[in-house]
C-alpha cells in the first residue's frame, strides 16, 4: 500500500528520504522543498505579463500527504494524514458496495428454477421402431425424430439449422424439408439444399433401466465436428 | 373600461408576474429572456443561424425523430393501461385493444406505425449527417452518442416486436436471439464458448430470454426493457445529443454561412 502512493497521488512532490520511488524521484531532485518549487514558475508568469497583483498560488496543496520533517524520517504508512486515509476508505466502500450490487443484479437475472418442459423424454422401446424409417411420433410434443436405420437408432433435432423453424418430414421424397426458406436434409440429418449451412444436430439417446430409450435435448452432437461418431449419439440395435 | 381594468389587475396581480416574467416588448434583449427564463424554451437556443430553417440541408429527421419518440412514449404508456404482459394474456389484451377498447386500434397503430418511422427517421437522419459530414469534429463526440441512440432505436423495436405474442412475434424473436448463441465468449454455440463453460442455461441468450427458450420469462424481460430499461437509457443519452449539439455550435449548415 505504502508503495503505491505516490502513484495515486499525481505530480506530489516527494518528501525526503523516502524509500525507492523510482518515477518521481527526479522531482525530488529538482528542489528539497517540493511545493515552493513548484508554485515559482507561476510567479514569473505573473511578472512577465506586468500583472502586479496576482496573489501567489498557496504553497500546501492538501494531496492527503503529511510531510514528514528530516528530523522525523521516514514513516512509512503513517505519512498518510488521516483526512486521506478516511476519504480512499470512503471511496474504497463506495465503490465497493457498488461492485458487489451489480454483481447480485447480474446474478439475480439467471434464475435457479425453469419453469419449462424437461429437456429430457422417454420415447418408448427400440422394438416399435421399424427398421429403415423416420419416427415423426415425438415432433408435436418434443420437436424430436427418432430414425432406426442400418442398425442404429438416431434421435435428430426438428430445428432447421439456417434460422431455427422446424422441417417437416417428407415420406414419398426420403427428405427432410424445411418451409421457411426451402433447406433440405437426407434422413441421416446431412443437408443438401437450401440455406442450411450445417446438418441437423443429433441428441443424445441412451437405454433406460426399463429398456426404454432415452433422449436428452440438451446434449447435442453436431457432424461437422465429428460428434455422430459419439457412442452417445446412437444406439446399436 | 372594465376589461382594461380586469385584465391589467390580472397582468400585475403577483402570480401573473411569477409565472410569467417578462412581457411582449419585442426588443432583441427581451427576446432572449423570453427564451432563457422559459424550462421549455431554454431547450432551443435563444437565437438560431438563418441557416437552421433551410430544410433541404438537415431535412429536419432529428428533430422529426425526437417527435415521434414523445408521440411513442404518450401512446405507448396509454397502452400500458389494459396490456398485460403474460403468457395467459398478452394476446388477448392485444386483439382486446384492437377490437373492443374505444380508440384502442387507434392508439395501437400509431404506436405501430410510428415505431416503423422512428426507424425510418433515425437512419435518414444518420443518412444525412454522414452526408453533410456533420460528424466531424468538434462533432465526433456526438456522433458516437448517435449511434448508440440508433442502436438503443433498433432494440426498442426488436424489444417491441415481441409484445403481441403471436406466432410473428416468437418467431421473430426466436431468429433473433438465436443469433445470440453465436456471441463469441458469452453464447454456448459461439467462438470459445463452449471452452469457457457456456452452456444453454448460463449464457447470455439465457439472460436475454430468462430461460433456455422463448417462453413467458422472454415475454416479461423484453416488456420490461422496452417499457423502461431502453426508453429510460434513449431518453438520458438524448438529454447529452442535445446538449451536446448546442455546445458543438448549433445546428449544423453548409459551411461558411451564418
Amino acid at each position: 500500500m505504502a508503495d503505491e502512493t505516490p502513484d495515486n497521488i499525481a505530480g506530489s512532490p516527494e518528501p525526503e528520504g523516502t524509500p525507492a520511488k523510482p518515477a518521481p524521484k527526479p522531482k525530488a531532485a529538482d528542489g528539497p522543498v517540493g511545493p515552493a518549487v513548484k508554485a515559482a514558475p507561476a510567479r514569473e508568469r505573473g511578472a512577465n505579463v506586468a500583472i502586479k497583483d496576482v496573489p501567489p498560488k498557496p504553497e500546501k496543496k492538501d494531496d492527503g500527504l503529511r510531510r514528514t520533517t528530516e528530523a522525523e524520517g521516514d514513516q512509512n504508512i503513517w505519512r498518510y494524514s488521516r483526512r486521506g486515509f478516511l476519504e480512499k476508505l470512503g471511496w474504497l466502500s463506495i465503490f465497493s458496495f457498488l461492485g458487489v450490487m451489480l454483481v447480485g443484479t447480474l446474478r439475480f437475472m439467471f434464475p435457479r428454477v425453469l419453469f419449462e418442459p424437461s429437456p429430457i423424454f422417454k420415447a418408448g422401446f427400440p422394438e416399435e421402431y421399424l427398421p429403415g424409417t423416420v419416427s415423426t411420433k415425438w415432433m408435436r410434443d418434443f420437436r424430436v425424430w427418432i430414425i432406426r436405420d442400418e442398425g442404429r437408432i438416431y434421435a435428430l433435432s426438428g430445428i432447421c439449422t439456417h434460422l431455427g423453424c422446424t422441417p417437416r418430414w417428407l415420406e414419398k421424397e426420403d427428405k427432410f424439408k424445411c418451409p421457411c426458406h426451402g433447406s433440405g436434409f437426407y434422413r441421416s440429418g446431412i443437408n443438401f439444399e437450401g440455406p442450411a449451412p450445417r446438418a441437423l444436430e443429433r441428441l443424445k439417446v441412451a437405454l433406460a433401466e426399463d429398456r426404454q430409450i432415452i433422449v436428452d435435448k440438451s446434449i447435442k452432437f453436431l457432424y461437422e465436428s465429428g460428434g455422430w461418431d459419439n457412442p452417445q449419439s446412437y444406439l446399436k440395435v | 373600461m372594465p376589461i382594461a381594468d380586469l385584465k391589467k389587475t390580472v397582468t400585475k396581480s403577483p402570480i401573473w408576474k411569477s409565472v410569467f416574467r417578462h412581457d411582449y416588448k419585442d426588443t432583441p434583449r427581451n427576446r432572449y429572456l423570453q427564451v432563457l427564463s422559459n424550462v421549455w424554451l431554454h431547450l432551443h437556443p435563444t437565437k438560431v443561424s438563418r441557416h437552421a430553417v433551410e430544410l433541404r440541408y438537415t431535412w429536419g429527421m432529428g428533430g422529426i425523430s425526437f417527435f415521434i419518440f414523445l408521440v411513442l412514449t404518450v401512446t405507448g404508456v396509454v397502452l400500458m393501461f389494459y396490456y398485460r404482459p403474460t403468457d395467459q394474456y398478452a394476446y388477448y389484451d392485444m386483439k382486446y385493444l384492437m377490437n373492443d377498447v374505444p380508440f384502442g386500434a387507434f392508439i395501437r397503430n400509431m404506436h405501430r406505425w410510428s415505431a416503423h418511422a422512428m426507424v425510418i427517421t433515425v437512419w435518414l437522419h444518420m443518412l444525412r449527417v454522414f452526408m453533410t459530414g456533420s460528424y466531424k469534429p468538434p462533432r465526433e463526440f456526438n456522433w458516437v452518442i448517435g449511434v448508440i441512440l440508433l442502436v438503443l432505436t433498433l432494440l426498442l423495436s426488436f424489444t417491441g416486436y415481441m409484445l403481441p405474442w403471436d406466432q410473428l412475434a416468437m418467431w421473430a424473436v426466436t431468429v433473433g436471439t438465436n443469433m445470440a448463441r453465436a456471441t463469441p465468449l458469452l453464447g454456448h454455440e459461439g467462438p470459445l464458448g463452449p471452452q469457457i463453460g457456456m452452456r444453454p442455461d448460463n449464457d447470455i441468450r439465457f439472460l436475454l430470454l430468462g430461460g433456455t427458450q422463448v417462453g413467458p420469462p422472454a415475454l416479461l424481460r423484453f416488456y420490461v426493457l422496452h417499457c423502461v430499461f431502453l426508453p429510460v437509457a434513449a431518453g438520458l443519452l438524448m438529454i447529452v445529443h442535445f446538449w451536446r449539439i448546442r455546445k458543438d455550435g448549433g445546428i449544423s449548415g453548409p459551411t461558411g454561412k451564418l
